[in-house]
């Protein structure tokens, strides 16, 4: 019995420790290679780059010959304006549902949950008529606003949960005080479901930052690509040359890495905060 | 309940005004074209651009011609292995990490957790890309690999090969997805009470029972969602199959899922001309599959499992 108290937690961190090296080995092997020279890659790929091997020709080759400044701005762009959409449009209908009883607002809300279960991909053929036929091809808006409808189902759920176990109390104070519903929403509401508004954000923000789909079939052209996008691109232009696709590969890599190490915390307790049950 | 108060608000401005421009964007983006794409389905393009109705026949040709079919079930086939893999790979290791993080008083469990969900972070093309070097046979770095673990004829062109190309694939996208599974089941474990666990132990269970005995079924409605979702999100894969192996699903189409045929009977291929309505088409059927498991879900799973919730 005293054998396998000990045995037990070693085993559970033996476990634990091989998946870990499992899940970043891949992710190590690229970025370290990234920074050795082209010798380096193949005659020693596990070695860390060293004084004869250290060599930055693919950063400087991915600099020269893509736009990665434009992709990065592209992606952020799209990703934090729908995010504020989502969140701000996705708020105002889930305290609408959550709070007003008016006829067929059960029926609402179910509608509006369909979007959770039903991939919006299946709807491109049309989708992508509509967007020509606004003339919004090749724009950033069609990605912002496809990606909008995408997040709004999850967001209006989740919040509307959250709204509905906010105390009456303070609603009816300051409605006998006169104050408008708007004020209400906007001073009181929002500020309370902060923690929730933080989970919906982690949701939404990763799909629309990785997505591949409707860059490519909406906005495919180099002034529009995403980081997404626009790798893609280049690696299939410069497949042979090991050196920049590994730095390619590192730029799109670390600047997410940083935000998530930066981010862990919340973002981890926005996924296991029991929002999806 | 709270939402029930405001009798007669109805017709209210405010109302419409918080309601209105949520719904109009998810109607006008997401309904809507899901509609008409299933619409236009039973259309035809003539030359001219016009549509003309031409009832069921475009699902006549793909489920009918000899090489739609064989394109479709082909498609259908590896998508359903693709999905069969994530289902019993992915999930139980999921499951697994979820048991093991949620155990009381581990160290570390933090630093791991943040670790392992790393993969899932990542765009599902760097994902794709960063497996293509390291199985790449002109690399050899995953010949050094194998030969770690014994392994001295090096490693086969796993994606290249017409029999392992498609589980390669499968595998790659287990080990970056698998953190979600894990965050998942592991939030639900944390929800069980304490106190149920404990006088378990004090019963003279040890770890193992209790999880299995008390966590595991308590925990079931979760594993039916985790399935669902992985079911959802499988039959709508396209990235990862496009990024490492191109529209075509090569070799000889063996990795070609429902995703990547949508794409090329949508934008064509090759000797192919693109089609909007056989795209349609071929998106309606992934709606049907998608549609069959989402209902098998909600109106059979679901509704046995809620009996076990506390």
């Amino acid at each position: 019995m005293r054998l396998s108290k000990r045995v037990g937690p070693l085993g559970v961190h033996a476990v634990l420790m091989c998946y870990t090296v499992i899940a970043l080995f891949p992710i190590y092997l690229v970025i370290m290679n990234s920074f050795k020279s082209k010798k380096g890659i193949f005659r020693d790929p596990l070695a860390l780059p060293t004084g004869t091997t250290f060599d930055l020709v693919g950063f400087e080759k991915v600099i020269a010959r893509s736009s990665f400044d434009v992709y990065f701005t592209n992606s952020i762009s799209v990703t934090v304006i729908s995010l504020i959409f989502v969140l701000l449009l996705g708020a105002m209908a889930a305290w609408a549902l959550a709070e007003y009883d008016f006829p067929g607002s059960d029926m609402m809300a179910l509608y509006l949950a369909i979007g959770i279960m039903i991939p919006i991909r299946l709807g491109s053929v049309s989708l992508l008529k509509m967007i020509v036929g606004m003339g919004l091809v090749n724009t950033l808006t069609a990605l912002i606003l496809v990606y909008t409808a995408q997040g709004l189902p999850l967001a209006i759920f989740i919040l509307r949960e959250f709204i509905a176990q906010i105390p009456n109390d303070l609603k009816e104070a300051a409605r006998c005080d006169g104050v408008s519903e708007y004020r209400i929403f906007w001073s009181i509401i929002l500020p309370l479901i902060r923690p929730a508004l933080a989970t919906v954000a982690v949701f939404t923000m990763i799909p629309i930052w990785n997505d591949l789909w409707f860059p490519l079939i909406l906005a495919p052209s180099q002034e529009t690509a995403t980081v997404t996008l626009g790798i893609q691109q280049f690696i299939g232009q410069y497949v042979t040359d090991w050196n920049a696709v590994l730095a390619s590969l590192t730029l799109a890599i670390v600047p997410i890495l940083i935000l998530y190490v930066i981010f862990s915390r919340q973002l981890i307790r926005g996924l296991t905060s029991g929002a999806v049950k | 309940m709270a939402l029930k108060n405001q009798r007669g608000s109805f017709l209210r401005t405010h109302v419409f005004v918080f309601l209105l421009p949520a719904a109009l964007i998810y109607t006008l983006f997401m309904i809507i074209p899901l509609i008409d794409t299933v619409r236009y389905s039973f259309y035809d393009e003539t030359t001219e651009g016009l549509t003309a109705f031409v009832g069921w026949d475009n699902y006549i040709l793909i489920l009918t011609d000899e090489r739609w079919w064989t394109d479709f079930s082909n498609a259908l086939k590896n998508n359903f292995i693709f999905f069969v893999i994530h289902m019993f790979v992915q999930n139980p290791i999921g499951l697994l990490l979820a048991a093991l993080l949620s155990l009381p008083r581990l160290k570390m469990a933090n630093s791991y957790r943040t670790l392992i969900f790393m993969p899932t972070m990542l765009s599902v093309v760097i994902i794709g890309f960063i497996w293509k070097l390291i199985l790449s046979p002109l690399w050899g770095v995953g010949d050094t690999l194998v030969g770690f673990v014994g392994m001295t004829d090096g490693l086969p062109a796993l994606l290249g090969e017409e029999s392992t190309a498609l589980i390669t694939l499968s595998f790659i996208s287990v080990w970056q997805f698998v953190g979600i599974p894990m965050m998942l089941i592991y939030a639900a474990l944390l929800n069980v009470p304490d106190d149920l666990v404990d006088a378990a132990i004090v019963d003279g269970a040890n770890q193992w029972t209790a999880f299995w005995r008390i966590k595991l079924p308590l925990i079931l409605p979760t594993i039916a969602m985790v399935s669902v979702l992985t079911f959802v999100a499988n039959f709508n894969a396209f990235d990862l199959i496009y990024a490492v192996k191109g529209a075509l699903a090569g070799p000889n189409f063996e990795t070609d899922i429902m995703g990547t045929m949508f794409y090329r009977t949508f934008f064509g291929y090759q000797l192919q001309p693109g089609s909007a309505t056989l795209g349609a088409t071929v998106a309606s059927l992934m709606f049907l599959v998608i549609l069959c498991g989402v209902m098998l879900y909600l109106f059979v799973i679901q509704r046995r499992l809620q009996r076990y919730q506390l």
